[in-house]
């Protein structure tokens, strides 16, 4: 990570709060918008700006799972595992995104292009099973369509 | 303060009657969540694009979520002099079809149309009279839809704010006095009589109180509020502001999670809009009350819906519940202040309950539950949707008749509602009133409205461990029932699915299930053993196939399962065999093909891949080797 940047970035991000106690949980958002995930420095100067210890920041920011404490992969494939995709199969889609990324759910592949998670409910029930590629929505998904969503990506970006 | 407001809303009005009488058409994309996944934005674009190149005026705006999800994309039509026509199913391409056939060339594509709002098509059906309208009471999402969401005339043009201008003019405890004769109950999920609870924040002593609107919806299969707050942030403002000034409170909390972008950006832009028609902020319509709102983006925790961890949470803490004996959040809420903390539903009943009175809302449900339940219908159903019935209705009209039946003619088997705190209720309950107390005594919960439909080809077994790996996950760790409980439980459940289920596992599941709702601290533990308790206590005959003979019968846990190819009907088509991730599929042209068990990892691949003419793979449970 640039110093520069990261001090410049830091500082942007401080400045639309007071650093309170309370602004914890949205300064760790606003940071984590601005650099992608978490890294350890930013936590740092984090608990620093909102006068806590080192620990309460990072107890917090673990506690909820909307954050990230390593990079991230520049699509994020997010297969959703609510109750409607899980009873339409969800679970076989996951496998088959593992099998086709060669990454368990929850990890990044090495070059960093896709990361593989598990979602609890895009509220998309009505198309189960559902995957999301970054922002994009696809609707009854199956197995053998896994390949052909993952090219897009790969020949597009 | 009706008499501030009045200037306000004729405006609204005339805008509203405006546009219902423009001599132009309108076309309303309903662009929510599962509209907007289903392509909306796209079907906006082509229809804009369309009309530009067709050279029409039209009037198109988003409006929020009609309920019936199954047919996304939906478009609705109103040509001047005709009645409004409700499209399914419409893609971009469908949709420049519709302009040209509609708009230039008045044919109205019956083909395409849903339903009509009233009779005069006589091709298509009307809307009051479909069966899965019929049954249903809009109350919560009367203006879901119906009015553009970020048009703060389009709610004040639907009698919006009368609610909070009535309530202005009366006393705190006379508002209450109506709530509790109403006879609200919170929509959250546990059903807790909404004025007694304002009631008791009303008579806590404090400088400051606050109001939470708890929109931290994390149940899956549930998705409810956020197409309330979507489709119709204004109606949950007017409840908020309503029960600030019943409880002397001036500032408020929503509570939304941070996975729905687009209720956020709603709601920020209809607070926006409240603040410029001083229907929020300083001395609201000039009753010297005053109210601020702010929104708190909830970062992803299951168990902030709990009072005490939600408030944690805005505190900027981890949000691990309080144990009891403690004050009533009611007494020591956010920053040990006062603080009335309702769901989403309940805020958007306030202001109608209100408006029309007691007595209106006590015509709809039930006497012990009145009003309306929200729910989102999903699963192996027909007709997926969000779906607002009055309370008491039975199960089976929801499914059956609002839902139109399990989907592909397959056999029900259960249905599930409170989401990972609620049960699943199987056939022989189906005339069961839904409402708060009947659904608790059946050993589920109304929760906040997940209702998940299941078939014969679900699992029980899986269901439940399905859910409790959930709560699992979702526990906050602080008591030990619960963190240990609910892994040591899962744990049985994994073994059960996996065909190394022990007779004695059922009776041990259910003492521990008993002993994690006694020990836990907080609604999460208490309930977490539900989905379990209850499939055990109606499909006991599952999880005995499981441990006794080796088997699932809904064919779903890969260790009971495998594959086979019907040599009889398989066409050698080489489909499944170039599609096996693990070249487990042997045969060649005209020679039927065959999956080696040893090589095989049950992805099913090769079931989805068989073309559904000739259906040659085959999913079977049981033991694989009688047969090779």
């Amino acid at each position: 990570m640039c110093v520069e940047n990261f001090e410049v970035s830091l500082n942007e991000v401080f400045s639309r709060f007071k650093g309170r106690r309370e602004e914890l949980i949205p300064v760790l958002q606003a940071a984590q918008a601005a650099f992608g995930y978490l890294p350890v420095e930013v936590m740092k100067e984090i608990a620093g700006f909102i006068s806590v210890p080192e620990s309460q920041v990072y107890g917090v920011a673990t506690f909820y799972a909307q954050f990230y404490f390593s990079r991230r992969g520049k699509h994020t494939v997010k297969v959703c595992l609510g109750t409607a995709c899980h009873v339409k199969g969800g679970g076989r889609l996951m496998e088959a995104f593992e099998r086709e990324l060669g990454v368990e759910c929850g990890c990044v592949i090495p070059d960093y292009q896709f990361g593989l998670e598990r979602v609890n409910c895009v509220g998309a029930c009505a198309i189960a099973p559902v995957v999301m590629v970054g922002e994009d929505v696809y609707g009854h998904m199956e197995s053998n369509r896994v390949k052909e969503v993952l090219d897009k990506y790969e020949k597009g970006s | 303060m009706r008499k501030v407001l009045e200037p306000l809303r004729q405006e609204a009005i005339q805008r509203w009657q405006a546009l219902q009488n423009s001599d132009k058409p309108v076309i309303l994309v309903g662009a929510a969540t599962c509209g907007r996944a289903s392509g909306a934005l796209d079907v906006m674009a082509a229809i804009e694009d369309k009309l530009r190149e067709q050279g029409r005026d039209a009037i198109v705006r988003q409006v929020g979520c009609i309920g019936k999800c199954h047919s996304e994309v939906l478009v609705d039509i109103i040509k001047p002099g005709r009645p409004r026509i409700t499209y399914g199913h419409i893609t971009p391409e469908l949709a420049k079809q519709l302009v040209e056939d509609y708009l230039v060339n008045d044919n109205p594509r019956t083909d395409l149309a849903v339903c009509a709002a009233s009779g005069e098509e006589t091709d298509i059906p009307c809307a009051d009279e479909l069966p899965d309208s019929k049954h249903q009471i809009r109350v919560v999402m009367c203006n879901c839809g119906h009015i553009d969401p970020g048009s703060i005339d389009d709610y004040l043009a639907q009698d919006g704010y009368m609610g909070l201008a009535k309530a202005l003019e009366m006393t705190p405890q006379e508002i209450i006095e109506v709530l509790k004769q109403s006879g609200l109950r919170g929509r959250g999920g546990a059903g807790f009589p909404a004025g007694r609870k304002w009631e008791s924040c009303l008579k806590a002593k404090s400088d400051q109180k606050y109001v939470i609107c708890n929109a931290d919806e994390g149940d899956p299969g549930a998705f409810m509020d956020r197409s309330v707050l979507e489709g119709d942030p204004y109606s949950v403002i007017e409840g908020m502001a309503i029960a600030g000034y019943a409880i002397g409170a001036s500032k408020g909390y929503v509570y939304v999670r941070a996975e729905y972008p687009l209720a956020i950006r709603q709601l920020r832009l209809a607070i926006q809009q409240a603040k410029e028609k001083n229907l929020l902020g300083k001395n609201i319509l000039g009753s010297g009350f005053d109210f601020e709102l702010e929104i708190f983006q909830g970062a992803g925790a299951f168990v902030c819906g709990e009072s005490t961890a939600l408030v944690l949470s805005i505190e900027g803490r981890r949000g691990m519940p309080k144990p009891l004996p403690r004050p009533r959040t009611t007494e020591e809420g956010l920053w040990g202040k006062p603080t009335l903390l309702n769901n989403v539903k309940t805020f958007a009943c306030v202001a109608q309950i209100i408006h029309r009175g007691a007595e209106w809302f006590k015509s709809i449900g039930t006497e012990k539950c009145p009003g309306t339940a929200v729910f989102a219908l999903t699963g192996k159903v027909n007709k997926s949707g969000l779906i607002e019935v009055p309370m008491g209705i039975q199960l089976k009209k929801i499914i059956y008749e609002i839902g139109g039946g399990v989907a592909g003619g397959r056999e029900f088997k259960a249905v599930q509602t409170g989401g990972p705190s609620g049960g699943c209720l199987p056939a022989d309950l189906l005339d069961l009133p839904v409402d708060f107390d009947s659904l608790t005594a059946a050993g589920s919960m109304m929760g906040s409205g997940g209702m998940v439909v299941m078939d014969d080809s679900t699992c029980m077994v899986d269901v439940a461990r399905y859910f409790l790996e959930f709560t699992l996950e979702e526990s906050c760790g602080q008591c030990t029932p619960c963190r240990v409980g609910t892994e040591q439980m899962l744990k049985i459940l994994h073994d059960i699915c996996e065909g190394k289920g022990r007779e004695e596992d059922i009776d041990l599941l259910v003492e521990m299930g008993k002993a994690i709702i006694d020990g836990s601290i907080c609604g999460l533990g208490q309930s977490a053993p539900n989905p379990v308790l209850s499939t055990i206590r109606y499909f006991r005959d599952e999880y005995e196939a499981h441990i006794r003979e080796k088997r699932c019968p809904a064919l779903v846990c890969k260790k009971l399962i495998y594959y086979r190819i019907d040599p009889d009907k398989c066409q050698a088509c080489g489909r499944c065999l170039k599609a096996c991730p693990v070249q487990a599929i042997t045969g060649a042209k005209k020679t039927p093909h065959v999956i080696d068990l040893s090589k095989c990892t049950k992805c099913g691949v090769c079931f989805e891949i068989c073309p559904d003419r000739f259906s040659a793979v085959e999913r079977k449970t049981g033991q694989a080797e009688e047969l090779n």
